[in-house]
């Protein structure tokens, strides 16, 4: 495996394509496009500025504190981020193993959180260009032109994102700033009530969810020329699996295969996972770049996400979901699939398994239980790995003699997935820019791609006004010869 | 339960600088309104972002107001009765004008008169305070509210965002 993006011989003469800042994706992005005197892509570079200050942001912070604090990194996953500073705080209180019922409610929330996320990602920023084509009317690839041709899908989009939200509230406690992770437990379990109130319209939802996983395996079936080949991006693929190579969002160990699928490591502890990981820094980024210490920075970048868990992992632990994955094996003839708009397909394969496991979740009594806390020896140190709904994130914290933050690493799942991202618009790039004209059906298609992977850019800074797309080519000498502007 | 009549919304993330103003804003009102008789008649809610499926929450009410920070939008604050606009490129966020149509397509009726508090902030990077320009904005917009609270009617918020 290679890649090329700082290969350019004589980057003095390229010219330079920005697109600043990538819409439909959170907060601040630029992409670089460099182009050589035939208007050939040589080099690629995704921006992404808002990512620094989060770990000084978090130092000097009570430990207790931090599980609250870190949900406000993410407008979208905010969830993701308390689970796994949670996960990481239980050594430092001493909670090793914990209770049945603070498990279970907190792998209920997680469900909840890959659900609405998911649903977000692919009804709302994802279904418009899907449904209508790259190239189709800008005005009506929006969730309001996917509620006009297509009402039901769009109704369910929503309806399904609600779900996953009433079941973070439950569990969480509030909308937002939910605090029902604790370091060693939860503070609250469910009420018949509540269980009773979700497990109304949960088939419903399951249903729904299966009919998504078989809308995005129908576009691909439709078009496969270009769901088979857009934004390729071939590549090592890491996760964690629980039991038995099983999917296993909430907990488990690191696994890695290679682009062809082959095992490059497996079962190892996420307390290693810094033996296993190295971050590599770029002068021209503010966000790092991991990779897999064994085979170097040249050849151990990786991607995670959905893409990556349902080809790492051996089996789903819900019947339709593992259905829906054995299917999507089977379509490329059991080699790995690495085509960007594949992140879709098992996207929505996941979304029905964090349904199915909801629903089974809500047929477990230790939901209901009152044994929400765990004690034992602390530690001054705790690792927290979760599967978040774009990829796998590390929370890693050193506390002092008086409790306060003292190191913090946080690796998320767009810093995992960087170079495959970079990669992906390569590839896509390559193919759809040449020549001088930058076209707003051209721009989408580096969009579509950086859509695919759904990188959170800034997290939760959304201001009004805030969010214009401004494009410009300039040629080698600096000078800009070609602009394209749109607002929201 | 029955829906409060008014509902209020605010946006923000009381972490990232001026894009506090929103939750601020709010947590003020809820203070103002808790020792006042007319608390029942507002629900408050408060994210980090307005997504799709918020138009549930719009359900059954008679007035609704987004609260919000601004960049490059009018200062001290703006007040206007947002259009129903199809958002070609929008974030995860939608903006309040894109939240319309996708109620009256979700819910099949018109959605109920809503109006943006857009108050404009200055700096929004993370760990921020809240700017001094920022503030001076803030307290021009919570001097305005007390208007909207005093008289909230659809012919009272036309009036104050110069609808005819």
């Amino acid at each position: 495996m290679t890649y090329h993006l700082e290969t350019a011989e004589h980057p003095e003469t390229l010219r330079r394509v920005a697109i600043d800042p990538v819409s439909r994706v959170e907060g601040h992005g630029k992409v670089t496009l460099l182009l050589d005197e035939d208007n050939k892509i040589h080099q690629v570079r995704l921006h992404i500025v808002e990512f620094r200050g989060f770990e000084r942001f978090i130092q000097g912070r009570p430990y207790w504190e931090v599980p609250v604090m870190v949900q406000r990194l993410c407008g979208i996953c905010p969830v993701s981020h308390h689970l796994a500073a949670s996960k990481a705080m239980d050594p430092i209180v001493g909670a090793h193993h914990l209770t049945p019922t603070a498990e279970k409610i907190r792998r209920l929330m997680h469900f909840g959180q890959i659900m609405q996320s998911h649903a977000l990602h692919f009804f709302h920023l994802c279904s418009p260009d899907l449904l209508f084509g790259f190239d189709s009317d800008v005005a009506k690839r929006n969730i309001v032109g996917v509620a006009e041709a297509h009402p039901e899908t769009a109704k369910q989009g929503v309806l399904l994102r609600k779900f996953g939200q009433e079941v973070i509230r439950m569990t969480a406690g509030k909308r937002i700033h939910g605090t029902g992770a604790i370091p060693g437990g939860v503070n609250k379990s469910l009420t018949v009530a509540e269980r009773d109130e979700l497990l109304k319209d949960v088939y419903t939802m399951i249903a729904w969810s299966r009919d998504a996983v078989h809308l995005v395996k129908k576009l691909h079936d439709a078009n496969p020329a270009l769901y088979n080949s857009f934004g390729l991006c071939r590549s090592n693929m890491l996760s964690i699996v629980g039991h038995e190579g099983a999917m296993d969002l909430y907990d488990g160990k690191l696994r890695a295969r290679d682009a062809d699928g082959k095992l490059i490591f497996d079962g190892v502890d996420c307390n290693n996972y810094y033996q296993t990981i190295e971050e590599e820094v770029r002068p021209w980024s503010y966000m790092k770049f991991p990779f897999i210490k064994a085979l170097g920075k040249e050849d151990g970048w990786y991607k995670v996400g959905p893409l990556a868990r349902v080809q790492n992992c051996d089996s789903i632990p819900t019947a339709f979901a593992d259905h829906e994955r054995r299917d999507f094996m089977d379509y490329a003839g059991g080699s790995p699939i690495h085509a960007s708009l594949a992140f879709h397909w098992t996207r929505m394969i996941e979304m029905l398994h964090a349904v199915e496991g909801i629903k089974e979740l809500l047929h477990d009594d230790d939901i209901l239980g009152t044994e929400l806390m765990a004690t034992g020896e602390r530690k001054r140190e705790g690792i927290g790995v979760i599967e978040a709904p774009r990829g796998t994130l590390f929370h890693h914290y050193r506390v002092d003699d008086d409790d306060l933050v003292t190191m913090c690493n946080l690796i998320v799942s767009t810093t995992n997935n960087n170079q495959a991202m970079n990669e992906a618009i390569r590839h896509v790039a390559k193919r759809y820019l040449h020549g001088h004209e930058i076209t707003e059906g051209l721009l989408n298609h580096i969009e579509v791609a950086i859509r695919a992977f759904d990188p959170c850019l800034s997290c939760a800074t959304h201001a009004l006004g805030k969010m214009p797309l401004k494009v410009e080519l300039v040629d080698a000498a600096g000078q800009q010869v070609h602009e394209l502007s749109r607002g929201l | 339960m029955p829906h409060a009549p008014c509902l209020i919304f605010a946006v923000g993330n009381e972490s990232r600088g001026d894009d506090a103003l929103g939750p601020l804003l709010l947590r003020e009102i809820a203070r103002r309104l808790e020792a006042g008789a007319a608390s029942d008649r507002y629900e408050l809610i408060e994210d980090f972002q307005l997504q799709v499926e918020n138009v549930l929450d719009m359900a059954e009410r008679q007035l609704v107001l987004f609260i919000d920070a601004g960049h490059g939008t009018p200062a001290p604050f703006n007040f206007y009765r947002p259009q129903p606009q199809a958002i070609g490129h929008s974030t995860h966020a939608l903006p309040p004008e894109a939240l319309l149509p996708v109620f009256e397509q979700v819910l099949h009726r018109p959605p109920p008169p809503a109006y943006v508090l857009c108050i404009r902030g200055e700096r929004f990077e993370l760990g921020e305070e809240v700017s001094p320009q920022a503030r001076r904005h803030y307290e021009a917009a919570l001097a305005f509210t007390e208007r909207l609270l005093a008289n909230a009617t659809v012919e009272s918020w036309d009036a104050l965002a110069g609808m005819p």
